[in-house]
């Protein structure tokens, strides 16, 4: 297959993995947790790329997926002897980003890792590296990464369905039932770091951020059903991916920052435009008396 | 170490880092009990596009300029975060975490044009965004060094407005403040601060200036007042400490040192503080505990003896 074809397919598949995950982030409103986790999963790729000395898949998401349940668990713990929820994320991420960067500045010597890379992301690069696989052929590692990560969080969205909208809108309750909330709350958490790592080399740290909130706060506009959010998410990190991809080949400029806008786009869209949330919709129509929830 | 510290350079970037702890560690008390301690990290990345533009246009690296370009990139984030949080269901920590994502992203794009068309002038440009301290020279300094006297300026000459809007804005509006453009003003000089900090310690770390110094100095006292001076010493020593070691070794950046010294007074502030420090606690938990066995085993007693 083409070297462009192999691009848009991997930025689809960040756009559809993060936009699914992302609507558990904007509703269980830790969207800025998001932010964190991504910055942070810095710090694993590095600490697993001087454990092993090379970058491989594996390693760098055991390292991520560590990162990650490290920061929420720090955050968890600074909240609980009562420092303000944002400080404690930001004390986190800030630090532990810091450590990463110094990591990469001394020991690692800017050979394979650096830190705008890491930031930015270099999907241009992705059709180079490729595995061989039976039935299907050569494919893009990263590639093939991310469409098991996708499949992994299908999976674990489906088999927990009930419970992560129970904990979503409702937490009392869900506890109330006896569904382990705090365990959920980790395991969402690795969904997260597993999804942002494998994104990582798409579309690099901070970008990754705009494909797991922005979909899904576009989505979250147009729709008062999870189902539908779910699919209405997916669909605009996809179209965001090509969106992107072709605005970027447009300007000849960076992919994943194109990918950011357009996702950024179709907000925008949609904040405008949505029947039921949009400011056109609540300019024409008075606003009703309650607001009802997504069911 | 001392044969570094003595080149004239090290002092301008010794006293700018020490200078925007200061100022970062006041504004940060302040975002403190706005409860906005993310904003800061929003609206530093939302500073990108407009440093790009601002270089796209001069075609040349000039502090003054670029944050200006930075500062209306930043404030536009503002208003945007603003607007989506009241104008939809949206929260406003989704708000912020796609307006950051979504600038940065077009700074990316931006900047990736830059760099194809300045050739190797964007280099300055990039020091810029990614934080690096040794970079900076001295008319960067002077113009930091300025533009923190003002914001610090700012917060001194109106610190009674200040403490009456962030505490008790429903009374500061009964007696004919304008709580508006106290809210713009704040806006303005957390933007400033951002800006200015961007140089020194780069896009992501500039929230750790911001927030740390605040949330530490909150472990030693009760008082606003103490809290703001308390905040901006710290801030001030974890920035020249920070600048210290990394001007010890070589090649080693000045932005994660200052966060980490601040995290590490952050550390002993949350174990040791004044009020509420863990140890602190521990210990008057356990007064408490064996005054009241020791009541509870006295009243034992004369319930025995009688």
């Amino acid at each position: 297959m083409t070297y462009s074809l192999w691009i848009i397919i991997t930025a689809s598949l960040v756009g559809l993995s993060c936009g699914i995950i992302g609507v558990f982030l904007i509703l269980r409103k830790q969207a800025m947790m998001a932010d964190a986790i991504s910055h942070t999963v810095l710090l694993g790729i590095v600490i697993a790329y001087m454990a092993t000395q090379q970058i491989t898949g594996v390693a760098m998401l055991i390292g991520g997926v560590l990162a990650g349940i490290l920061t929420a668990f720090l955050v968890q713990t600074l909240s609980s002897l009562k420092v303000q929820h944002d400080a404690s994320l930001g004390i986190v991420f800030t630090t532990l980003f810091a450590i990463g960067v110094i990591l990469i500045s001394t020991s690692v010597g800017n050979v394979h890792l650096d830190v705008q890379h890491a930031l930015m992301g270099e999907i241009t690069f992705i059709p180079f590296t490729t595995i061989d696989l039976p039935l299907i052929g050569a494919v893009p590692k990263a590639t093939a990464l991310l469409a098991v990560v996708l499949l992994v969080v299908i999976f674990f969205i489906i088999a927990f369905y009930k419970e992560w909208k129970i904990t979503s809108f409702d937490p009392a309750l869900a506890a109330s039932l006896g569904i382990p909330v705090l365990f959920l709350h980790y395991l969402f958490m690795t969904l997260v770091s597993v999804t942002t790592v494998a994104s990582f080399d798409a579309v690099g740290a901070i970008l990754v951020v705009a494909m797991l909130i922005t979909p899904a706060a576009a989505a979250y506009l147009w729709t008062d059903r999870l189902i539908v959010m779910l699919v209405l998410s997916g669909l605009f990190g996809v179209l965001s991916a090509i969106i992107g991809y072709w605005i970027a080949t447009a300007l000849d400029t960076s992919i994943s920052g194109s990918m950011a806008f357009a996702t950024g786009c179709i907000f925008f869209i949609s904040f405008l435009i949505s029947p039921k949330h949009g400011l056109i919709s609540k300019r024409v129509q008075p606003a009703k008396v309650s607001e009802e929830h997504v069911s | 170490m001392w044969s570094t510290l003595l080149q004239s350079n090290t002092l301008w970037v010794l006293s700018s880092t020490m200078l925007l702890g200061i100022v970062a560690g006041a504004i940060g008390c302040l975002a403190y009990w706005k409860r906005q301690n993310l904003m800061s990290d929003a609206l530093s990345h939302a500073a990108l596009p407009g440093v790009v533009v601002a270089f796209l246009i001069i075609q040349e690296k000039n502090l003054l300029l670029l944050v200006i370009g930075a500062a209306v990139s930043a404030l536009l984030g503002a208003f945007l975060i603003q607007w989506i949080t009241n104008a939809s269901r949206i929260t406003e920590d989704a708000a912020m975490g796609m307006t950051l994502s979504v600038f940065y992203g077009v700074g990316v794009m931006l900047l990736s044009i830059a760099n194809r068309s300045a050739g190797g002038n964007q280099s300055g440009l990039n020091s810029f965004i990614y934080g690096q301290a040794a970079a900076m020279v001295r008319s960067d300094v002077i113009t930091m060094m300025v533009l923190a006297a003002i914001v610090l300026f700012i917060i001194l000459i109106a610190f009674k407005e200040w403490k009456l809007f962030l505490f008790d804005a429903s009374f500061a509006k009964g007696i004919g403040m304008s709580v508006r453009g106290m809210n713009i003003l704040y806006t303005i000089i957390l933007v400033t601060t951002i800006v200015i900090g961007l140089q020194a310690v780069g896009v992501i770390l500039m929230a750790a200036m911001l927030i740390i110094p605040a949330v530490s100095a909150r472990y030693w006292t009760h008082s606003f007042r103490n809290m703001i001076l308390l905040a901006s010493f710290t801030g001030g020593i974890a920035g020249g400490l920070g600048t210290l070691i990394s001007a010890a070794g070589s090649g080693l950046p000045t932005g994660p040192f200052i966060v980490l010294v601040s995290s590490t007074i952050f550390v002993v502030s949350l174990l040791f503080g004044k009020e509420k420090g863990i140890v602190i606690r521990f210990i008057q938990f356990k007064i408490q505990q064996r005054s009241s066995y020791v009541k509870k085993s006295l009243t034992a007693d004369k319930g025995g003896a009688q």
